[in-house]
């Protein structure tokens, strides 16, 4: 079936089996490659795309029901050269080790900047406690997104 | 010693060597520009998907892929009847054991694999699967390890000869039986208790995959795959297929995470090399979620029973005698002389008169594996046993369980230590980071705190642990895995400009390696990290190594990096002597920097040296110029990391459910060559304690079929069931590394669970008389406890 | 990963397109909402429908509004809008109460009420949630609308009252004053479905309970009705010891079964701790509503 839809702002458009999953037309189709996939049960939230602004899992989400709506993948965060305060603060609070939660944990935790602006520690754990990370044990990922939040409208910085 | 006094403030933001450095991998993940093994696509690449068994264990009657291979975007369907006549139906496993690729007799597990389907898609090879059609004739299974020994349970390995029953291995026994007895004879205080480590399971986030890729035309087998030691799978792979092991290349690129779970080759991996040679192009398989928690490396599975007595106050002998459930092929990861692993550090951090050890082994139809889960062979076991036996004991003697253990330690000028079942530690403080724990967690006030919630009917409890562990595998005259010997190796380079690449055989999955292998070589040679590229992951591109798990890296490659570092200095400091016109001797080493002893101003800096040792300008007699060294490190003992952590839990008493609300751990890893890295590594490694204490279970029912298979019911903890993490930390350097660093990635999974179960246990020993819960301590299983009939878990 | 056998799909632009689709493609068509209970499904090839209605897009099936004595919810409304509804959490509270604890954030920008409630799944809890709030459900067809009150609306497990060709559309709630409710849940980790749940409704009118509600999640095949146990409160003051006797009636009348989340007393028991713990704090909230 033919589909169109709007990812990383960019119009596009192509052929897709209506079964396709939306992690896969990102991974695969549009050979986005920094949305990863943990699990097949909507569990692990490595796959975490924005849609229409709200963090989804792409693994449970049609391509198909993407049409006419916006994809916001973890591609889209640093712009022109300037990244965006929460990678910086991923980078600053040593929030990622071996990276492979980070796209879904990164735009999780946008979606929730961008609603709440100033989240306690709890409204940010409460936020991502639908992404598993095997590695950090949490805590830095919560500093690092209330370093973001103080740094918002610090200038951004390369690394 | 000296490593200690050189240490710059750990607040130090851009060390030249250690410190709080921040990492240069992030820049790529932080963009989700990593390379994990599911992003790369070679032109022609195909798919596989694995068929596997329903059930845990059956004859297999027949098996036909016709209307798989007739499905148009099937290549072909590889049965073990193919891979027989390639000679690859079973492969050697770790531990000397055999395992079969594609099941042709019969199954042994649920999920063993049994087909392997090569498609043009994924979504093809998922489809094709369902178009087998394999008759099984199902035969009893036994998923308990106790009930294999019984003499009517169903042979599970008829494929060994001279195999009649379900022994893995013959009993292994360390310590001295008779001195033991002796031991509890003479004791003041006799406890014991029977314990279950259930099996659990790494889950990496990103699961286990591969791509082979072997060219017909030169005969070169190039694999992509994430895995934690790409020298032995290559050479392993070079055994198993005959293929040359020069003309295989491993890259690994990005892994999202190991834990153990990427330290075996998977039958999964031969049936994709198998494909690609047959096939003639690449072929891509990824495992989905399910297929990792059934059939990949699991961890634990041991039953225990141990005893502990003291004699005036002090904890004196210990006697265990465990059942190691090992699944239906002996894959357990451990080297060679130690079946049992390193559980013989049972006797932990004690000053003992005698312990005996006795460890059998046994086939079930589970999934084999045996493969860490952040822990060193067996290490997190044992500091289990021996954590639990302490309290234990201390509710026997009403004694305090810190008292208790501050009154047994091994005391520090004790080190070097030999302990009763043969290790020799290092070095330690123990009472003095017992202290630190003591301190930070306000031990008294939450004594007084539980007492007054206690009055209230409230259910509060604190739960100490005390580990020692033996990491960083291992001493070549003690350690190999396979035959090979557990060193690794480490290849500098400085260029004529001063910029160095180093090339280490360790494989990171997270670690951070590309950062702290560079803080090693900037702190020898004085150069700023930056300056130093870390390779590794690529076996045409770095030493041969035995990889990263076991918390290895950092005392074995570690060590050899920092060995490698001070060649290449010797090798500057006879350049400078060229270049200063003076003799080796007299000159003396600061950061960067040759200096001639006496006349400070006068010296060369690494760079200058650099640019000398390529130039055309005269060099030492018999140099042969340029600036790099090689080398092989093999460590002279393991390290011996420790660490008292303290747990505070919170008991909903009409529930069950368990919440940590406080967890204090102080570890002590010797010199840190990054905090921050450190920290990291903890704060990970307490997250994975706190699943295993509460949630994390691989469980069967009585056919064998595996109940927790997919994330809904394989749990992990997320960030609302972990708290904030308090950490202290004391230094002990090691004596024999060259830094005097110890291994630490794996002591906050070995040490947490046994202080939170302890925590449990404090919390319901008085109001409801629990002296002992497995794990997980889930909601249903506490509350089980709290009505008197604690159920070990299935 | 695990991937959907072949369907073909459908995009529906209104809910009398989709009714007509669910017509025309029969049994072998399903609808899909949010997917996050068919798709998962679909992927462990559980459930292989050869046609899928998706209703996404159908934002005339999407508000919380407040019309003619009552709320209405349409049936697309998601879970993160139930949770964040003022006027939900002002007039049936128990909405966020259950919402905080379903599934995690993430899923809960895509499941919907409508899926929720016709997956009907006994696990799930906004079924709990809406038996104890008096629900009523409108259950759209090509022949017009039913209303059907939640009491008769889990016919069996996983079976709804919604038949062939037809859509749930709508859930109405009927407000009225002293009001008080709340959802207590058990839950082995953030995000798993319920070890046991309960949800309560009370009315309290002149200090004596007018009308009450109590259903539980997780402990029968399907949604348990606790229709005993309202018997026995409504008309009586409310007091911790009537609360507990309903806990004791919860234990009693519902059904679990063994499984990892674990054994039979125990849910029997939880049942009955979160039948309590329910009501008490529905009734604190009723009496401050009333008072």
């Amino acid at each position: 079936m033919d589909i169109s839809t709007t990812v990383n702002g960019e119009q596009v458009s192509g052929e897709v089996e209506p079964r396709q999953l939306l992690v896969h037309f990102i991974r695969e189709t549009l050979g986005l490659k920094g949305t990863h996939w943990g699990c097949d049960t909507s569990n692990c939230g490595a796959c975490v795309v924005l849609m229409d602004g709200r963090p989804v899992k792409s693994c449970t989400v049609l391509t198909a029901m993407c049409e006419g709506h916006e994809i916001r993948t973890v591609e889209s965060l640093e712009v022109d050269g300037e990244l965006d305060p929460l990678q910086q603060g991923f980078h600053e609070r040593h929030a990622l080790q071996c990276g492979f939660c980070t796209p879904g944990m990164l735009m999780t935790a946008r979606a929730l900047l961008d609603e709440n602006p100033d989240p306690t520690d709890q409204e940010i754990r409460t936020a991502i406690s639908g992404a598993i990370c095997r590695c950090t044990g949490y805590q830095n990922i919560v500093s690092a997104v209330r370093w973001a939040a103080e740094h918002e409208s610090a200038t951004k910085q390369e690394i | 010693m000296a490593v200690v006094e050189n240490l710059p403030s750990p607040s130090t933001e851009r060390p030249i060597g250690f410190g709080r450095l921040k990492r240069k991998e992030d820049a790529r993940f932080i963009r989700g520009k990593g390379t994990y093994l599911d992003d790369i696509e070679l032109p022609g690449m195909v798919h596989g998907a694995v068929l596997r068994s329903p059930y845990a264990h059956a004859r297999i009657v027949s098996i036909d892929t016709s209307a798989a291979l007739a499905h148009p975007n099937v290549a072909a369907v590889v049965t073990a009847k193919d891979l027989e006549t390639l000679g690859l139906a079973w492969m050697p496993t770790i531990s000397y054991d055999t395992q079969a690729v594609l099941a042709g007799d019969k199954v042994r597990f649920q999920g063993q694999e049994v087909a392997f389907v090569i498609a043009t898609d994924e979504y093809s090879a998922n489809d094709a699967l369902a178009l087998i059609d394999v008759e099984y004739d199902p035969l009893p299974a036994v998923v308990n390890a106790r009930k294999a020994l019984d003499a009517d349970a169903p042979l599970i390995r008829d494929d060994k000869s001279g195999q009649a029953d379900n022994l893995a291995s013959p009993t292994w026994e360390a310590g001295d039986e008779r001195a033991t007895e002796r031991a509890f004879a003479e004791a003041d205080h006799v406890v014991s208790r029977d314990m279950i480590y259930p099996r659990c399971h790494p889950a990496p986030l990103e699961t286990c995959g591969i791509i082979a890729d072997f060219n017909p035309e030169t005969g070169q087998l190039d694999i992509y795959n994430g895995n934690q030691a790409p020298h032995a799978h290559r050479t392993v792979y070079a055994h198993v297929a005959g293929l040359a092991e020069h003309m295989i290349r491993i890259r690994c690129q990005d892994i999202g995470g190991g834990f153990g779970n990427k330290v075996p080759v998977y039958p999964g991996y031969v049936c994709a090399i198998a494909g690609s040679i047959v096939a003639g192009v690449p072929v891509k398989w990824v495992e989905n979620r399910s297929e990792n928690l059934m059939s990949t490396g699991f961890a634990r599975d041991y039953i225990m029973r141990g005893e502990m007595c003291s004699k005036d106050g002090k904890i004196t002998g210990l006697r265990v005698d465990a059942i190691a459930d090992h699944g239906a092929f002996d894959s357990t990861a451990q080297p060679t002389k130690f079946p049992a692993g390193f559980f013989h550090i049972v006797c932990g951090s004690y000053d003992l008169q005698a312990s005996h050890v006795k460890v059998k082994a046994v086939y079930s139809n589970k999934a084999p594996g045996g493969v860490a889960y952040r822990c060193s062979f067996r290490v997190t076991e044992a500091v289990y046993l021996v954590e639990r036996m302490v309290d234990a004991l201390a509710l026997e003697m009403k004694a305090d369980p810190i008292d208790l253990r501050m009154r047994s330690f091994i005391a520090a000028e004790q080190f070097p230590y030999e302990t009763t079942t043969g290790w020799t530690y290092d070095s330690g403080e123990y009472a003095k980071t017992m202290d630190v724990a003591k301190k930070i967690a306000g031990y008294d006030d939450l004594r007084r705190e539980q007492a007054e919630k206690r009055a209230r009917g409230e259910l509060m409890g604190i739960g100490v642990s005390f580990f020692t562990e033996g990491v960083g595998a291992g001493p070549r005259k003690h350690m190999d895995i396979l035959g090979l010997a557990m060193n690794d190796g480490a290849d500098l380079r400085v260029h004529p400009s001063g910029k160095a690449v180093v090339s280490i055989s360790a494989q990171t999955q997270g670690q951070g390696h590309e950062t702290t292998f560079a803080q090693i070589v900037a702190e020898e040679l004085g150069i700023p990290p930056e300056d130093v590229e870390v390779r590794h992951g690529d076996t045409d591109k770095s030493p041969y190594g035995l990889g990263t798990y076991g918390s290895r890296s950092t005392p074995v490659s570690g060590g050899a990096v920092a060995v490698v570092s001070r060649k290449v200095r010797d090798k500057a400091r006879m350049i400078a002597a060229t270049m200063l016109e003076t003799r080796p001797e007299d000159l003396a080493w600061e950061k960067g920097r040759w200096y001639v002893k006496g006349d400070p101003e006068k010296g060369a800096m690494i760079e200058d040296i650099a640019a000398r040792a390529y130039s055309g300008e005269p060099m030492p007699a018999d140099f042969e110029g340029g600036l790099d060294a090689q080398v092989i490190y093999d460590p002279p003992n393991l390290t011996y990391p420790y660490g008292a952590y303290i747990a505070v839990v919170d008991i909903d008493p009409d529930t069950g459910h368990v919440k940590v609300r406080r967890f204090i751990a102080v570890d002590d890893c010797g010199v840190r060559i990054n905090p921050m890295v450190v920290d990291g590594q903890i704060h990970g490694g307490l997250a994975e304690g706190v699943g295993i204490a509460l949630m994390e279970l691989i469980s069967f029912d009585e056919e064998g079929n595996c109940l927790n298979s997919s994330f809904m019911d394989y749990l992990i903890p997320t960030a609302l069931e972990c708290p904030d993490f308090e950490l202290g930390e004391t230094v002990t350097p090691c004596p024999h590394h060259p830094l005097g660093a110890k291994g630490v990635g794996e002591s906050p999974t070995v040490g947490s669970p046994p202080a939170i179960v302890n925590a449990v246990i404090d919390a319901l020993y008085e109001p409801h008389g629990v002296e002992h819960i497995d794990m997980p301590c889930t909601p249903a299983r506490v509350w089980a406890a709290m009505q008197g009939r604690p159920e070990p878990p299935q | 990963m695990q991937t959907p056998a072949p369907f073909e799909y459908e995009r529906a632009t209104s809910v009398e397109g989709a009714i007509a689709a669910l017509e025309r493609l029969g049994s072998d068509a399903r609808i899909i909402a949010g997917g996050h209970s068919l798709l998962p499904m679909m992927k462990l090839r559980l459930a292989s429908p050869e046609y899928l209605i998706d209703i996404n897009d159908l934002a005339e099936l999407a508000y919380i509004r407040e019309q003619d004595g009552e709320i209405r919810i349409g049936a697309m409304t998601r879970h993160v809008d139930l949770l964040k509804s003022e006027l939900l959490a002002r007039r049936f509270p128990l909405f966020r109460d259950a919402e905080t604890v379903i599934a995690d954030p993430v899923v809960r920008n895509r499941g919907t009420i409508g899926g929720s409630l016709c997956q009907a799944d006994a696990a799930e809890d906004l079924s709990a949630v809406c038996s104890a709030a008096k629900a009523q459900v409108v259950i759209r067809g090509a022949e017009g609308e039913r209303v059907v009150g939640m009491e008769d609306f889990h016919v069996g497990p996983f079976m709804t009252a919604v038949g062939a060709g037809e859509i749930l559309t709508e859930v109405r709630l009927r407000m009225r004053r002293g009001a008080g409710s709340g959802h207590e849940k058990v839950e082995r980790r953030a995000g798993d479905w319920a070890i046991a749940a309960a949800s309560a409704a009370l009315w309290v009118d002149g200090g004596t309970i007018d009308d009450v509600g109590i259903a539980l999640s997780a402990v029968g095949v399907t949604t348990i009705h606790l229709t005993r146990a309202e018997e026995l409160l409504r008309g009586k003051p409310p007091s911790d010891e009537l609360f507990a006797q309903a806990g004791v009636i919860a234990s009693e009348d519902c059904s679990p079964s063994a499984d990892g989340r674990g054994p039979i007393d125990y849910k029997r028991h939880l049942a009955g701790v979160l039948t309590q713990r329910a009501l008490r704090r529905s009734a604190a909230r009723a009496l401050s509503e009333e008072a």
